[in-house]
């Protein structure tokens, strides 16, 4: 039996797991997919927005700011590369301008360190902006994360304090008795309480087992991908103004000196659909043209879409909808930025109904994690010297060693897939996606897993890419 | 740090070849740095024929031409750097590699070559909508499974793309027990070889549908079924024409483009239709003393171009070394009309050119024209030009003026 | 009785053959490939075979000489029967008279693994 079942392992699952790690409790977290971070945690402009945007006194707006403030211990504890950029929010009008005076307003009263400067200063922060612009809310405080190895840092800290944790595993009904228990395409289990932060699916996981009833619509955003090619085309993260379907088109660096541009926002019909379009794409172009001038699309390597999950509220759902079961549902954005505080609201609800006790072993550090390209030549002849298989590069377009790649299977919450070493260790996320390194990547799981290669799952589970000869 | 007067990057064809060049021009200080275990690159999987026709007057498969190249280097005791990648050139042109040897080593060179090579245009670079599913994948990338390491990649396989790279693989994939549904070309005419349209589509009766691209991807964590479309001159689809294709792989053979981010780092001028460096006729680049050949220079159809090319190449870079090199006047090359692109971009006086371009759309009885000055300077008769075939041509000139090439009706 | 492209050289020319007369042709060679195709056709044959203990598992393989083109498949699944131990060569004889239609040699060197 369990004390706390988690449902999801996007950011907010993973997030409440390590949180909640560090008291003598015993944790599972299901995960539906083969990997974590596959939902909307793994598609999103991976933003720590400073929290000027939310309206005052919400769920939203409070916990976007301490969430961002939580982030940089977070980030030291699990080695996550962080950068605060800081971002500017533009106004190419009088009337933006009068949306910004708000913004600055709406910063002040959620806390948030911001100011307004003038094009001078924008230009000079950002020379590549559109020369329309006429003045921008500047917020330090603002900054970008590799998402990906967020939720995989975070799960791997708190399987190393002894959280469980099982992918494939979709949670298909849920019965209150004395206990809660948890049926799911493979085994049942029970637990106390349970946790659900199955994203677009937690109104299917709450409507399983409480009265008041949850609905969570879909809505899409695509992005463009824009190789490395020069890191200062832009250097912060570069908003207009918002509008009532979100915070609109954006342009910022990632932490691996790409260029993201998106997202757009339409409703969508089907939860699954991540589906790319050429129309939608080529909207988040134009947008995107008038934020920024030339923009070299020749660079564009990849286009993705990530879904929403947006309930019948406005604001987060966190609350213990019934004796034993907590609801986190409706976190779109601020979501990503929001989650170390969201965790803390759970664990708070948690404190109530459980006797914690902190374990004397837990450790919020998890192991350094080796990043090659971005060492000093001295550094990485130094770890040649130790383990030759650093001297061994098999993603030339973004310079990943062989190292790194068993490394990332190796560790727990490790890769199990062509796309689990990708979202680890950068290996297929360049301009060849793959073309030059994919069969290595391959090669390396078969032999870290002890399978034949024509097991080894492009992404999610039975997605084999080679299939051994008929005979 | 070690010192060469030649450093090559690559060595693929492209890379052998140029070695083989600047050694015959008297140089004897080259390196040549491979990433792979072995030396020949691409051609290790071209398990097909048809190379060397020119070059070794010989019907040759890929592997076999290479190991042609590969004893010519070794017979001329160029020294070889193998299991090694290079990650940084810089203006000084100090090159820095890593193998898991000798760990990260500087070398500095008096020339460079790059011949990198070129990568195939990604699923994510054409944008076909719809989901992201395992079976997705390029042609050349199954061609590695295929022929290095004896995997198929699917049993129901469509292709996008009537380039020979694709045609080749339907033949491969059909061979081993695949069954190859289709082969989509968006053009109205094939991209590749007529004898690839007859030996690998007629042969084993596989349809091919010109005018037609795929319209969408479909499928969770395999992919199940792919819809194509007919399009019109514009490329758009047309209402009416979808055809729902089950399949569990779809191969893209939609382009190679020349790989040179060590090339682009330096900011070196890079051609925006061939995706290559500018290079003069010495297929020197715009730094001084790095020049470029192969497929990383522009894509190429026959290894044997590729090599004479690349011989040429590496006999500048060795001319350059050695300071033999005399600066005359140069002049700029353009392209007429219906002609894609010309390489080299520049030129120079007094001394032979060696031209290459590509037609934009298959031709018959034609001219092909140099002009300089509004004179034609030399003029050659083709009866029929292909943009899958680049055609070479060589002429000099005594005058700086811009030269153009262009075609004219015979 | 069928329509064919010449590959003989990059014009392409459609052939019609039909009772032995080919037509659509725009040079002589044509004739020769039009009844050939039709009687005859030839193919070089080219594949891979699997290698034990090798650098990598398969060598590429042809044909040494053109064999019938409607024998390709019963050619696959001859080499399928075998898997040769490293060290291999180039122009190695693979499978000596295969089907009695050419002998199957190796296109490249193979070395021992290790």
């Amino acid at each position: 039996m369990y004390d706390i079942i988690i449902v999801g392992a996007g950011v907010v699952g993973s997030m409440i797991a390590r949180t909640l790690s560090k008291y003598n409790l015993r944790i599972l977290v299901l995960e539906k997919e083969n990997d974590v971070a596959a939902g909307t945690s793994g598609a999103n402009s991976a933003i720590l927005h400073s929290g000027y945007d939310p309206l005052p006194n919400t769920l939203k707006a409070k916990l976007n700011v301490i969430g961002n403030s939580l982030y940089d211990d977070i980030c030291k504890e699990l080695d996550i590369e962080i950068i605060r950029n800081g971002s500017l929010t533009i106004a190419r009008n009088d009337e933006e301008e009068r949306i910004l005076d708000e913004l600055l307003l709406r910063a002040k009263k959620n806390g948030v360190d911001a100011i307004i400067i003038d094009k001078d200063k924008v230009l000079e922060l950002e020379p590549n902006i559109t020369k329309n612009v006429k003045s921008a809310l500047y917020a330090k405080r603002a900054g970008i994360i590799n998402p990906f190895e967020l939720c995989v840092g975070l799960m791997e800290n708190a399987i190393e304090n002894k959280v469980e944790f099982l992918l494939n595993s979709e949670v298909i009904n849920i019965v209150k008795k004395d206990n809660y228990y948890v049926y799911t395409n493979k085994n049942e289990y029970i637990t106390k309480a349970v946790i659900n932060c199955a994203g677009l699916y937690a109104d299917d996981i709450n409507n399983m087992v409480c009265e008041n009833k949850i609905n969570i619509k879909p809505r899409r955003g695509e992005y463009l991908v824009l190789d490395h090619f020069d890191d200062n085309f832009i250097k912060h993260v570069i908003f207009t103004v918002p509008s009532s379907k979100g915070k609109g088109v954006l342009l910022t660096p990632t932490t691996a000196y790409n260029y993201l541009i998106g997202p757009s926002s339409n409703f969508v019909d089907s939860k699954d659909d991540v589906s790319t379009s050429k129309d939608v794409l080529e909207n988040v172009k134009e947008k995107a043209n008038m934020i920024i001038d030339n923009i070299p699309y020749k660079h564009i390597i990849k286009q993705f879409s990530g879904n929403r999950a947006v309930s019948d509220k406005d604001d987060f759902i966190i609350e213990e909808s019934q004796p034993g079961f907590i609801n986190v549902a409706g976190i779109q954005s601020p979501g990503l930025v929001a989650a170390p505080a969201i965790a803390v609201e759970v664990e708070n609800m948690i404190k109530k109904s459980f006797k914690l006790e902190l374990r004397k072993d837990y450790s919020p550090y998890r192991k350094q994690v080796i990043r090659f390209n971005r060492l000093s030549k001295v550094d990485q002849q130094k770890l040649i010297d130790e383990n030759k298989q650093y001297g061994n590069i098999v993603c030339r377009c973004e310079v990943v060693t062989e190292a790194e790649i068993r490394d990332s299977i190796r560790r727990s919450c490790g890769a199990k897939s062509v796309r689990g070493v990708k979202i680890r260790t950068r290996a297929g996320f360049g301009r060849c996606q793959g073309g030059f390194c994919q069969s290595r990547v391959i090669k390396i799981l078969a032999e870290e897993l002890n399978i034949d290669v024509s097991l080894v799952d492009y992404d999610k589970l039975n997605s084999p890419v080679m299939k051994k000869l008929g005979k | 740090m070690k010192e060469y007067d030649l450093v090559i990057i690559g060595g693929g064809s492209a890379g052998l070849s140029s070695a083989i060049g600047a050694y015959d021009e008297g140089l004897r200080s080259i390196l040549i740095i491979e990433k792979d275990k072995f030396l020949g690159g691409i051609l290790l999987q071209c398990i097909h024929n048809g190379f060397g026709l020119e070059v070794f007057k010989s019907e040759l498969t890929g592997p076999e031409y290479a190991f042609r190249l590969e004893e010519m280097v070794k017979s001329r005791n160029i020294n070889l750097l193998n299991n090694t990648i290079v990650t940084s050139i810089d203006n000084d042109k100090i090159i820095k590699c890593i193998n898991d040897l000798d760990g990260i080593i500087e070398i500095k060179a008096k020339a460079i070559i790059c011949s990198t090579g070129a990568m195939e245009r990604t699923k994510e670079a054409i944008n076909i909508p719809g989901d992201r599913p395992n079976g997705v994948l390029t042609a050349g990338l199954a061609q590695k499974y295929m022929n290095i390491d004896g995997y198929l990649i699917g049993k129901r396989i469509f292709i996008l793309g009537s380039g020979d790279i694709g045609l080749i693989m339907a033949k491969r994939m059909t061979l081993e027990g695949a069954n190859v549904i289709g082969v989509a070309e968006i053009m109205p005419y094939s991209n590749g070889l007529s004898r690839n349209i007859v030996q690998c589509l007629h042969d084993f009766n596989i349809p091919l549908y010109l005018k037609h691209t795929v319209k969408k991807i479909i499928g969770k964590a395999n992919l199940e079924r792919i819809i194509i479309s007919k399009v019109d001159d514009d490329f758009n689809y047309i209402d009416g024409t979808d055809i729902e294709i089950e399949c569990d792989a779809l191969l893209l053979s939609v382009g190679l483009i020349p790989y040179n981010p060590l090339l682009e780092k330096l900011n070196i001028i890079i051609d925006p239709i061939t995706k290559g460096p500018v290079v003069n006729s010495h297929y020197e680049t715009s730094i001084k003393g790095i020049f470029a050949c192969g497929n990383g220079l522009h894509v190429h159809d026959l290894v044997d171009n590729v090599t004479k090319e690349s011989m040429i190449a590496g006999k500048y870079a060795a001319k350059y070394v050695n300071e033999q090199v005399n600066i005359n006047d140069s002049f700029k090359m353009e392209s007429g009309k219906m002609i894609s692109y010309v390489l080299p971009q520049i030129g120079f006086v007094n001394e032979e050119v060696e031209v290459s371009f590509r037609v934009k759309t298959p031709l018959e009885n034609k001219y092909i024209e140099i002009y300089q000055n509004d004179a034609i300077i030399k003029r050659v008769k083709k009866n029929f030009l292909l943009p899958s075939e680049m055609v070479r041509i060589h002429f000099s000139t005594s005058s700086n003026s811009v030269i153009r090439i262009g075609v004219s009706d015979a | 009785m069928p329509d064919l492209i010449c590959i003989v050289c990059p014009r392409g020319c459609k052939l019609h053959v039909e009772n032995d007369v080919v037509t659509g042709n725009m040079c002589p060679r044509g004739i020769k490939y039009g009844l050939d195709e039709v009687n005859n056709p030839m193919r070089l044959f080219t594949s891979t075979v699997s290698v034990l203990n090798g650098m990598i598992n398969r060598v590429p393989v042809k044909s040494d000489r053109y064999i019938p083109k409607n024998s390709v498949f019963d050619l696959i699944n001859e080499i399928r029967k075998v898997e040769i131990k490293a060290p291999v060569y180039i122009n190695q004889i693979i499978i000596e008279n295969c089907l009695g239609l050419c002998n199957i040699i190796a296109t490249r060197n193979i070395m021992k693994r290790g």
